[in-house]
């Protein structure tokens, strides 16, 4: 009986609610770490946020985490959907009048509703980024231009650092294969590697003319949804493990609070910056 | 002073139901809410129509087994007591008074305000009391020191009632507060750990069969629990059945 209730038991539910939240928010620190580096004004901004982009990538380790936060969010939604259910049915009938307000906070009654709204940021989010890094042929990589001797230049930066002109490539003389590895045309070899240019799709899709201002509008506000979701479930998830007493609640609870203020902010002040700020 | 009472009526528990209007006048603000309701009674009686059947007893706070879901809110509008100790005072001349049954699938309504709430019985039965044999062995209660702190814990879980504010404010309609306060005032004692394992997952088997919702911490009982049952005592609850789902 015991290994099974830790699954379907009221409390084991809340259990995984629980810890797949703080994982996520975990995450969160990481994500916010990593994108905060679009604000760095270095002229290298580009090329720093691109080798991390890089490392996310490939590093075994992150892949291992990036495993465990994709399952994470599912889990967290999965297991939000069957409690929900489970909670409507508990009370079929419901009061002709109820005064909620008097005794609860507004985001804890709609994590359900904050929920499905970050869900359905997540999946956006993902087409936007996540999936056009992993998967789209014609992700471009990182060039820069140098003038030399009076005419611009383009070339290709590469991992190991050296610039290689873009016109071989355009000439035939270098192919480029699996989308980021340069290859010695007539001997086949491999020559070196350029970088997925993340920051330049980045750059290009809050700075769209046509719909760059709604798309940062709206990743803002998705983050007033989560820092409400934040808000309620910060704390929430200390408690459902059974953490809580007067020694270290006004801690947790107040640690929770300025949580879901300064990551979602920090966050949300990303696009906007890009939209209203950055020059290109 | 007068009140515009909208008051739940249902003839037995197959019946839809509604709600009815009634108006009420000369109510004292010094009368009790029940004793309101007993006016009103009078006057249905002496018209010849059903009285509003609700329940009640000790009238003194201490028995649980008045209930009440009034203007949104179980016990109404006061903090930290029950509907018996409500008072017209707290209500206004020309006030509309909404009077609901206590909402869960697990408290079916039996007539008009009157829930069954022997579901709370069965989670008890399930594990709620310690097996000591009253063959004259029994040891003294005063002999086995218990640290102060642990005493008063225990105490405060074991002021509840077991009346179903809780369920009733939860919207989940979890019965959490009450089963980790049974859970709480044992699991704080000597003579209570000895149980303690089988009696938590027990409890909470018994409580998710009844078919109470979960828990998701909105801390609605906390406010509307008639005798202050701290959230702590659901933290201990959750920790104490982690633990036995891992031994």
């Amino acid at each position: 009986m015991a290994k099974s209730a830790l699954l379907k038991s009221s409390l084991g539910k809340k259990y995984w609610m629980a810890l797949t939240g703080l994982f996520l928010c975990l995450f969160l620190v990481g994500h916010l770490l990593g994108n905060l580096q679009l604000l760095s004004g270095s002229k290298d901004a580009a090329l720093h946020f691109n080798q991390y982009a890089l490392f996310m990538t490939s590093n075994p380790a992150v892949k291992i985490l990036s495993y465990l936060t994709y399952f994470s969010i599912l889990f967290h939604a999965v297991d939000g959907i069957v409690l929900t259910v489970q909670n409507r049915k508990a009370r079929p009938k419901g009061y002709v009048k109820n005064n909620p307000s008097a005794n609860t906070i507004w985001a804890s009654r709609n994590m359900a509703v904050l929920g499905t709204l970050i869900l359905v940021f997540i999946v956006t989010h993902m087409v936007n980024f996540w999936a056009k890094m992993h998967f789209d042929e014609k992700m471009p990589l990182q060039t820069v231009t140098i003038n030399a001797g009076g005419t611009d230049m383009e070339f290709y930066l590469t991992t190991n650092g050296d610039y290689l002109p873009k016109s071989r490539v355009d000439q035939n003389v270098i192919e480029i294969k699996n989308r980021t590895e340069f290859y010695d045309a007539a001997a086949g070899v491999k020559i070196n590697e350029g970088y997925k240019d993340l920051y330049k799709i980045t750059v290009a899709f809050f700075k769209n003319p046509d719909y760059g201002l709604i798309a940062s509008i709206l990743y803002a506000l998705a983050m007033v949804v989560l820092g409400f979701h934040l808000y309620h479930g910060f704390g929430s998830a200390f408690q459902s493990m059974g953490v809580n007493s007067p020694k270290h609640s006004p801690f947790i609870r107040n640690f929770g609070k300025a949580f879901s203020i300064v990551v979602p902010l920090l966050f949300a002040i990303i696009p906007l910056y890009i939209h209203f700020i950055l020059k290109v | 002073m007068n009140l515009k009472l909208k008051i739940w009526r249902q003839k037995d528990a197959k019946d839809a139901g509604r709600m009815v209007d009634y108006n009420i006048s000369d109510v004292s603000p010094d009368m009790s809410f029940l004793e309101m309701l007993d006016v009103l009674n009078e006057d249905l009686n002496n018209k010849g129509e059903d009285p509003v059947a609700f329940d009640h007893d000790c009238r003194e706070g201490i028995c649980g087994m008045c209930s009440l879901h009034i203007n949104g809110e179980p016990h109404g509008p006061d903090r930290g007591i029950t509907t018996c100790q409500l008072h017209m005072r707290k209500f206004k001349d020309g006030d509309t008074i909404y009077i609901e049954p206590f909402r869960a699938k697990a408290f079916p309504v039996i007539k008009d305000l009157v829930v069954n709430r022997s579901a709370f019985d069965r989670i008890q039965q399930a594990g709620g009391f310690i097996s000591v044999n009253t063959s004259g062995n029994t040891q003294d209660a005063n002999a086995i020191p218990i640290q102060k702190h642990n005493a008063d814990l225990a105490f405060d879980a074991a002021t509840c009632i077991g009346c179903g504010a809780c369920v009733a404010s939860c919207k989940n309609a979890s019965a959490m507060l009450f089963v980790s306060a049974k859970v709480s005032q044992f699991a704080l004692l000597p003579q209570g750990r000895i149980e303690a394992t089988e009696r938590v997952l027990n409890m909470v088997k018994k409580m998710d069969e009844e078919g109470f919702g979960n828990c998701t911490n909105t801390g609605a009982c906390e406010v509307e629990c008639p005798k202050g049952i701290s959230l702590e005592n659901i933290a201990r609850m959750n920790r104490e059945y982690l633990f036995a789902s891992l031994k």
